[in-house]
């Protein structure tokens, strides 16, 4: 590398470092509050999307029961420190606590589905993320654990001696409101979450996950311990599910079944496969557009409707929808690969639809 | 005959009410180059599934060099020193050549999640010994000019020498090839077995299915021929060239 791209790829480092830094005095001073918590759940779902993309984008295993994790990280951290059962363990056993619960769930999840592959194993792991969100919401009986479809109230923020991430710090004359505070914890886990993810990728069990992938068969004759590799790729997505599940909790200080549906799990699928199945910052753009995208229009099609015609036609939220899923059309479309894809995926697609056209032509 | 280093006894496998393989027996001896043919629907490439842990043999006994490899997984047969190729090329299209043969090395080196995740000393110097080992092998098939080229890219010729290398990252003991030559051109075969022969006399013995009988009788140093699932006959090419047996699997009987 020569010096002067070397310079400027640390000076794009420090420009983005340095907009990171800033961003919620930027997004809450222009756009106000609610706007810094929206990017505090667009990190949440950076993390959840990364973990996916463990299972789905590398190894290849179609998980539509991802939301499962999340919600085991989240009910860990919950009960662990909220008044339900009286407990108020400190982060820093429950979240790492809630991350392996989750990851122990991963094994659970991948023992059954060794022999399973694309179809097969997406309708199972889909039942499966609904029985964890059924069980959530009937374990209030014959001994009430989860507190049911109430769910769990009261959960303790994230705290540390006198620090605590549940009220504004005043450091100085700066005054850090809550999701200010949040959204520096999310974006160092996050960031930490990147690095770990592309650290793996570029690894020996990267190569495997992919040759996994790629072809199952050629993987076991190459001394590939599939079903192992297999485990290692739930177990570790999940962990990522499970970390995001307990910082979920301790930031909403609430939490309840109707968090972990199906739609969040086609939700996160849809944030990995739409920015780009296996590469990493595609994945990361996903997350965030994916999050955001649906706010914006929230925010702009109501008064949209009313500047133009006078009156609401169509009710936001429907209109909200439709256009998203319409949205969501149009890119698999014009960008099968996803926004962002790898190099090699990018190619890989437009080979496929040179190889169509030559056929047809 | 010199020591044997694979030795099936009496395999069976039946796939519903097919009898696939019948009692087969072979004993391949270090060192050679070790030929199994046979007409289409012998049974050749089910008995490589078998040898490889693919597919589990119903009956019968298979021990490689001191290990009991009977219904052994792929993985344990790939450890204890059989690597394989595959009739109809299954390389991973999406990665490179080089990271083809990486990917060989799997089974030789240890990193886990947790050294790949603290990218420790230990870890660092095995990926640079996997990567200078991939290298090593491309430039014995002789690809290194498409290292960086995704293995679909690659031309026929190509992808099986790199299937090979693929293979011979493994360090197996014994190297099972099926129908390498199919599709080939005259100089690519020829090319081919030099390729093998050069394996061959760095020390890896070699099980070698082919169709194409010239190529077996040349280059082999002992036959089996299957038919029907059975061993119809085994020994050096000369005198399996003249088994009776063998010309009425291949021409059929005539019928006076």
């Amino acid at each position: 590398m020569t010096n002067s791209t070397l310079r400027g790829k640390l000076g794009i480092y420090l420009v983005s470092a340095f907009l990171l830094a800033a961003q919620p005095f930027l997004v809450g001073g222009f756009l106000g509050n609610s706007w810094v918590r929206i990017i505090d759940f667009a990190l949440l779902y950076i993390m959840l999307a990364l973990g996916l993309n463990i299972v789905v984008g590398f190894a290849g295993l179609l998980d539509m029961g991802y939301i499962a994790f999340y919600a085991v990280g989240a009910y860990t951290y919950g009960l662990l420190s909220s008044p339900q059962f009286g407990l108020h363990l400190p982060f820093y056993i429950t979240i790492p606590l809630g991350a392996v619960c989750a990851a122990c769930f991963g094994l659970l999840l991948g023992t059954p589905v060794l022999r399973l592959k694309g179809d097969y194993l997406a309708i199972v792991t889909l039942g499966f993320g609904e029985i964890i969100r059924i069980f959530m919401n009937n374990l209030n009986q014959p001994v009430n654990i989860t507190n049911g479809p109430q769910g769990v109230n009261l959960i303790d923020p994230i705290h540390l001696g006198g620090l605590t991430l549940g009220k504004t710090m005043e450091i100085g004359s700066l005054s850090l409101p809550v999701v200010y505070l949040h959204y520096y914890l999310f974006l160092a886990l996050s960031v930490l979450v990147v690095i770990l993810a592309t650290r793996l990728q570029r690894s020996r069990i990267g190569r495997a996950w992919v040759a996994l992938r790629e072809d199952d068969i050629a993987a076991a004759a190459m001394g590939i311990n599939i079903r192992n590799i297999k485990l290692l790729a739930f177990a570790l997505g999940a962990l990522s599910g499970g970390i995001a599940g307990g910082l979920f909790a301790s930031f909403q200080g609430f939490i309840s079944p109707e968090s972990f549906g199906l739609m969040e799990s086609i939700m996160i699928l849809a944030m990995v496969v739409l920015g780009g199945m296996g590469h990493i910052p595609g994945v990361v753009l996903g997350a965030v557009v994916l999050t955001i995208a649906p706010e914006i229009l929230r925010d702009t099609i109501g008064p949209m409707q009313m500047s133009t015609f006078g009156r609401m036609i169509v009710d936001p939220e429907n209109a909200r929808q439709l256009l998203f899923g319409l949205a969501l059309v149009v890119m698999m479309l014009v960008r099968p690969a996803g926004m962002w894809p790898s190099k090699r995926r990018a190619l890989e697609f437009s080979d496929a639809k040179a190889k169509a056209r030559a056929q047809k032509g | 005959m010199a020591e044997v280093l694979l030795k099936i006894e009496g395999i069976n496998k039946r796939f519903g009410g097919l009898q696939a393989l019948s009692g087969v027996n072979l004993e391949i001896p270090k060192g050679a180059i070790y030929g199994l043919i046979g007409p289409n629907g012998a049974g050749k490439t089910t008995l490589f599934n078998v040898l490889t842990g693919l597919y589990m043999p119903d009956e019968g006994s298979f021990t490689f060099d001191g290990h009991d490899l009977f219904r052994a997984k792929p993985h344990k047969v790939v450890a204890a020193g059989i690597a394989r190729t595959f009739q109809n090329i299954r390389l991973f299209s999406e990665m490179t050549a080089l990271e083809n043969v990486m990917v060989g090395r799997h089974i030789k080196s240890r990193a886990g999640a947790l050294g790949a995740v603290l990218r420790d000393p230990r870890t660092r110097a095995e990926e640079a010994a996997i990567r200078e080992k991939a290298w090593e092998l491309l430039e014995y098939v002789g690809i290194t000019d498409v290292a960086d080229d995704l293995a679909r890219n690659l031309s026929y010729g190509h992808q099986r020498r790199l299937e090979i290398a693929r293979a011979l990252a493994t360090e197996p003991k014994l190297l099972a090839l099926d129908e390498p030559a199919a599709g080939m051109n005259p100089r690519e075969t020829d090319d081919l077995k030099h390729l093998m022969s050069k394996i061959r006399d760095g020390g890896v013995t070699i099980l070698l299915i082919e169709h194409d009988v010239k190529l077996v009788m040349g280059l082999c140093d002992r036959i089996a021929v299957l038919d029907y699932g059975k061993r119809i006959a085994e020994g050096v090419p000369e005198t399996v060239r003249k088994d009776p047996k063998v010309i009425e699997a291949y021409l059929g009987v005539a019928h006076e």
